[in-house]
Order: C-alpha cells, then sequence, then structure tokens
C-alpha cells in the first residue's frame, strides 16, 4: 500500500484553542478521501495544513516519501479548489486556467491545448473569453477545477467545493466529481459537513469532531458499523440507546434481551447501542420483540417516518408502510441490523449536538 | 417607494443651490464679457505667458506629489491591512487624526517648521548642522501637497486590499505563484480601482490648490489656482470664470482617462 501523503502526530492551536491535536493520517494514492465532520472539527483546517496554507505547530507532512511540512504552497505538488471558487476576476476564464502555466512558463500551443482539455472536461468548452463574474456558480466552481487540474497535480485538495450550491446541482456536481476522479486517475482529498456528498463518493471517509478523528472507513463500514455514539449521530439518523451487553450475541435494551451478532464485549457491560430506523421493522404486536404506540407520523416522500413510544424510549422508524398514529405495533429488529459500541472513553468522543 | 420620493427633496434643493447653480454661473461668466456677450476671450487667458507657465507648474507639482503620495501610501496600506483586527482601528485612527485639525492650521503649522528662522532650522542650528532653506520653494509645496493629502491616497487602496478574498491570493500561491509574482499579477491588479480613486482624490485637489502654494511658496510661486483665486478677489469675475473652465477641461481629461481603469468602481464610493 502506497502512502502518499503522511500527516504525522499534527498539531495546530489557535491560542487557546487546539484544533488540531496529534492527529495522525495517511492518504494512499488514487483515493477519494473524504473529511468530515462538523464545523470547527479541524478539517479544513487539516486540509490547509496539506496545502502549505498552514504550519503545524508540531508534526511532520510527508508527501512522496519527503518531507514537506516548512515547503511554501507554491512548491507543493498539488492544487486547491477553494470554498468560493476565488476565481481571477479581473482575468478572462482562459487567463484563469492558464495562470498556473504560465507561471510554469510554458510554451503557448501547450497552455492552449491545455485549456481547451479542461474546458472539455468541465463541460464548459467555448467559455474562454467570458469572465468569472458573468457565469453561475456550479459554472464558476467547474472553472476552479478546471484551473487547479491543468497544472497535472498529484493531489487535488476540495475544501467544501459544492457548500454555495442548490441541492440538484449539488448532486449533479458530485457524479461530475466522481467522473473527473476516474478520468484523471489522481488523488482528491474533500473536505464537507454533508454527509450524504461524503458516503456518495468516496473511497475512504475520515469522521473528525473536535480535532481528533472518530473514524476511517469505507462508507458502509462508517454507515454501518460506527465506532461510536458521534458517528452514529454524525453520519445519518439513528436511535442511540444505553444497554447492557448481557453475553456474547445477547443484548439488553430497556429491559428487554435483544439477539445480535457482536461478541467479545464481556458479560454485563454497559454498551451503546445504535440501531437504524430503517432497520426497525413494525409488525404486529404479538410478533414484536417489544411492543407500542406510535405517537407521529410524518410523511417524508421516500418512506414514513414514525416514532414509537415502546419500553419509555421514542424509537426512531422509518417505513414505506404506514402505521397511523395511537397504532399498537409490535418492534422488530434483525440481529445483524443492531450496532453494539462501546461507551465513550473520553469527551471528545462523546456526541456533540450538531450545530449544522 | 414612490410616496418616499419627496424625502430627496431637500437634496435636489441643495444640489441646484450650491453645486449646479455655481456650475452655471462659472460657465456664463467665463464665456461673457461685461456685457454680457458670448466671447471666448477669458478662456483664451490660459495661453499668456504667465498663465501657461502657472498651469504647465500646477500640473507638475499635483503630478509629482501624487506619485509620492502613491509610492508612500501603497506600502503602508499593506501594511495597515496585515495588522491585527484590534490594533488596526488604532492605527487607522491616528492616521486620520490630523485630518481633523484645521486644513489651514496644518500647513502654517509646515511654515512654522520650515522657515528660515523655524523650529527645524533652530533644532539644526543647535546640533552645529547647516540650516535647510526649503521654505518658498516647489519643494515646500509638493510637501505640503503630500502630507495633506496622503490620507486620501491611503483610505481608498486599504479599502480594496481588506476586501481582498485571502483564497484568491492562496490560489495564486497555490498555481505556483511566488510572493513577487502574486503582487504583481494578483494583488495589484486587483487593487487598481482603490489606487485609481485615490490618484484622483489627491490629483484633482493638489491641482487646484491656492493655500499650500501661498502659505509654503511665499507670494512667489504662483500655481493656476493662485491666479484664479487672485481674479475673483479682485473682481475680475470673468477672467477668474473663463480659467476655471480651463482647469475644468483638465480635470475631466484625468478622470476620464482614469475612469478607464475604474470599471467598477470600487473605492470611490469613499467621497
Amino acid at each position: 500500500m502506497n502512502k502518499l501523503i503522511d500527516l504525522q502526530n499534527i498539531t495546530k492551536a489557535y491560542g487557546d484553542n487546539i484544533v488540531l491535536d496529534d492527529l495522525n493520517l495517511y492518504i494512499k494514492e488514487n483515493e477519494f478521501l473524504t473529511l468530515l465532520g462538523p464545523s470547527g472539527c479541524g478539517k479544513t483546517t487539516t486540509l490547509r495544513i496539506i496545502g502549505g496554507f498552514e504550519n503545524p505547530d508540531q508534526g511532520n507532512v510527508i508527501f512522496d516519501g519527503k518531507n514537506i511540512t516548512k515547503l511554501p504552497p507554491n512548491q507543493r505538488q498539488l492544487n486547491t479548489v477553494f470554498q468560493k471558487y476565488a476565481l481571477f476576476t479581473h482575468m478572462s476564464i482562459a487567463e484563469n486556467i492558464a495562470f498556473g502555466l504560465k507561471i510554469k512558463k510554458k510554451s503557448k500551443s501547450y497552455i492552449d491545448d491545455k485549456i481547451k482539455y479542461a474546458l472539455k472536461l468541465v463541460n464548459l468548452d467555448g467559455y474562454e473569453n467570458r469572465k468569472p463574474d458573468s457565469l453561475s456558480g456550479g459554472q464558476q466552481q467547474r472553472i476552479a477545477i478546471a484551473r487547479a487540474i491543468v497544472n497535472e497535480p498529484k493531489v487535488l485538495l476540495l475544501d467544501e467545493p459544492l457548500g454555495a450550491l442548490d441541492l440538484k446541482l449539488r448532486q449533479d456536481m458530485q457524479y461530475e466529481l466522481i467522473r473527473l476522479k476516474n478520468e484523471l486517475g489522481i488523488t482528491f482529498i474533500y473536505v464537507t459537513h454533508d454527509q450524504e456528498e461524503a458516503l456518495t463518493m468516496s473511497d475512504t471517509i475520515v469522521v473528525m469532531n473536535q480535532g481528533y478523528i472518530q473514524q476511517i472507513g469505507t462508507p458502509e463500514d462508517i454507515y454501518n458499523e460506527p465506532k461510536n455514539a458521534f458517528v452514529a449521530d454524525f453520519i445519518g439518523e439513528s436511535n442511540i440507546i444505553a444497554g447492557t451487553m448481557v453475553e456474547d450475541k445477547l443484548v439488553n435494551i430497556l429491559g428487554t434481551n435483544f439477539a445480535c451478532v457482536d461478541v467479545g464485549f464481556g458479560k454485563n457491560k454497559p454498551v451503546d447501542v445504535v440501531i437504524r430506523p430503517e432497520d426497525i421493522d413494525l409488525v404486529a404486536p404479538e410478533q414484536g420483540t417489544i411492543t407500542g404506540r406510535v405517537t407521529s407520523l410524518i410523511f417524508k416522500g421516500v418512506h414514513y417516518e414514525m416514532e414509537v413510544m415502546a419500553n419509555g424510549h421514542e424509537w426512531l422508524v422509518h417505513s414505506t408502510d404506514l402505521s397511523p398514529v395511537g397504532a399498537e405495533v409490535g418492534i422488530h429488529v434483525d440481529p445483524f441490523d443492531i450496532q453494539i459500541m462501546n461507551k465513550p472513553e473520553s469527551d471528545d468522543e462523546e456526541a456533540v449536538i450538531l450545530d449544522e | 417607494m414612490n410616496k418616499k420620493k419627496w424625502l430627496a427633496t431637500p437634496y435636489v434643493v441643495w444640489l441646484a443651490a450650491f453645486i449646479i447653480i455655481p456650475l452655471i454661473l462659472i460657465v456664463y461668466y467665463g464665456l461673457t464679457n461685461d456685457s454680457g456677450n458670448f466671447t471666448l476671450e477669458h478662456v483664451k487667458n490660459i495661453a499668456t505667458h504667465n498663465n501657461m507657465k502657472a498651469l504647465l507648474l500646477s500640473l507638475k507639482l499635483s503630478l509629482i506629489s501624487t506619485i509620492i503620495c502613491l509610492l508612500l501610501a501603497y506600502p503602508l496600506a499593506m501594511i495597515l491591512t496585515k495588522i491585527k483586527m484590534n490594533s488596526h482601528s488604532f492605527i487607522v485612527l491616528i492616521f486620520i487624526l490630523p485630518m481633523w485639525m484645521n486644513f489651514l492650521l496644518r500647513t502654517l503649522a509646515w511654515q512654522t517648521l520650515l522657515e528660515k528662522n523655524g523650529v527645524i532650522n533652530t533644532i539644526l542650528g543647535h546640533l552645529g548642522l547647516p540650516g535647510i532653506s526649503i521654505i518658498n520653494t516647489s519643494g515646500a509645496i509638493i510637501l505640503g501637497m503630500v502630507y495633506n493629502f496622503l490620507p486620501f491616497m491611503v483610505l481608498p487602496i486599504y479599502n480594496t486590499l481588506i476586501k481582498l478574498d485571502q483564497n484568491v491570493i492562496n490560489a495564486a500561491r497555490d498555481l505556483g505563484a511566488n510572493s513577487t509574482q502574486t503582487f504583481m499579477k494578483i494583488i495589484f491588479p486587483l487593487s487598481l480601482p482603490g489606487v485609481v480613486s485615490g490618484i484622483t482624490m489627491v490629483f484633482v485637489p493638489a491641482l487646484t490648490t491656492f493655500v499650500i502654494s501661498d502659505i509654503l511658496g511665499g507670494a512667489k510661486i504662483l500655481l493656476i489656482g493662485n491666479i484664479i483665486e487672485q481674479d475673483f478677489r479682485s473682481s475680475r469675475w470673468n477672467v477668474g470664470s473663463g480659467l476655471s473652465l480651463v482647469l475644468m477641461i483638465f480635470i475631466l481629461l484625468s478622470m476620464a482617462i482614469l475612469a478607464k481603469y475604474d470599471k467598477d468602481s470600487e473605492g470611490t464610493n469613499i467621497w
């Protein structure tokens, strides 16, 4: 496995505010890696340290085997797509794209070819002579990407590039970015607070909170097997309930034993239990592991969102089948849909109230 | 919205009474003789030896002052933008503070400082150094112009620089530009609107001033402003207006040239 970028023991503080605390992370070649977390979790600072716009207080940034911690941004073999595009408004689109190549003193014909190629790649051919201000947000974002990739970086850093776009455009651009990444065959490091964006595009997701990495894994790992309550809460909706691990493959939730598939937690150990709302089946009362009463019902389009009061807990349930408010229902959960997590051992792992 | 239009009335009256009507009067006096007939005689007055000399000297001194102001103000504005938030308003204040004092007083203070037996020469004398004789020279006038008009150059440049998106500068660095290239290709071109309005705000008052040349130039150096002033003082309204019209053409011309660079007129709103 080839480590293209290796962040070693990175610490960064602004005054008393520690943004990153002894962070270790490596990024493989040709990987789409997403740094995901709420605002203030340190994801953008991490990206800026890789880009060279911030210097870490401690630790090293290793790029392709070389220590680049002290190297200024213009000497790094990577390019950045900034949050609000940061296009040069006094230049035409072609001049914007040519900027990096002109600095590197490439020949005019080479630059012209590259501009053509890049505009084609982002589906904006023919825009050479337009000014950035005359373009829509989505088009400006594509130009920002084109401007970065003509320099043939080994790594493209993207700082919430879709944050300012509307939902439909954002979704289109997600597929566009995946296509670009595959066509270019380079590494993408992507920063976002949008879990759906992260799940859609990434090979690897790094969930961060308060300067710490909470979990690293594939989108499936992160979603299906969150390591702690923060990750479970941040990625999608979930029921997080305090429980007790009675023995291997048996967990007690709110006084009732549920079969599960987790082993190795010990006997009678307090744990956090995560059950995704779509994994709860509402069945006839006599067939359920426990029974409860539906207290609210909201139509969400794809599914109904229901709350069921059972054993003193409001269970969040997503289902395409409707159970009316007041109905008596049974709750059934398949063993492999119950995810057991250790109780957080330190404060920084604890779920925080998300501000987004 | 239409109901509130009447709120603009006082401003319209003000504009008419103190800007439009005086302008029309100047044009009228400048283009007519004592009996009210049309003539270009007063405008042509500019061609006389003394008037032409004064106009050329005015243009020269105001150009030099503008350039010096620009060279001093740009680095200063850049330094100001780099200073941390809490202290920078203080530094801007220090800079604007002299502007709260009367313009005449400030200029008179320079006269006292620069005089033959003035403060500076007295101190130099005590130190056993030779005195300087700058008073009543073009140099003293330039000094006075730079001193009085420098803030008008600093502020618009500072305003455009502080509004520059830091990420635009980062993007240039990211694309391989070193700090010099970033300045030449990104920061300076993007700050041009501020530079242009700074130039206008220094050049125009410098071109028309008569107080600075009066006080720091003695009565020896006449700028076009002094000549116009004298005309009006000796009730030669027609001649004064005629010369004013010529001066106005120069100002309009310089602003037209500058306007080409100031497409989105950022920073000019300081007026």
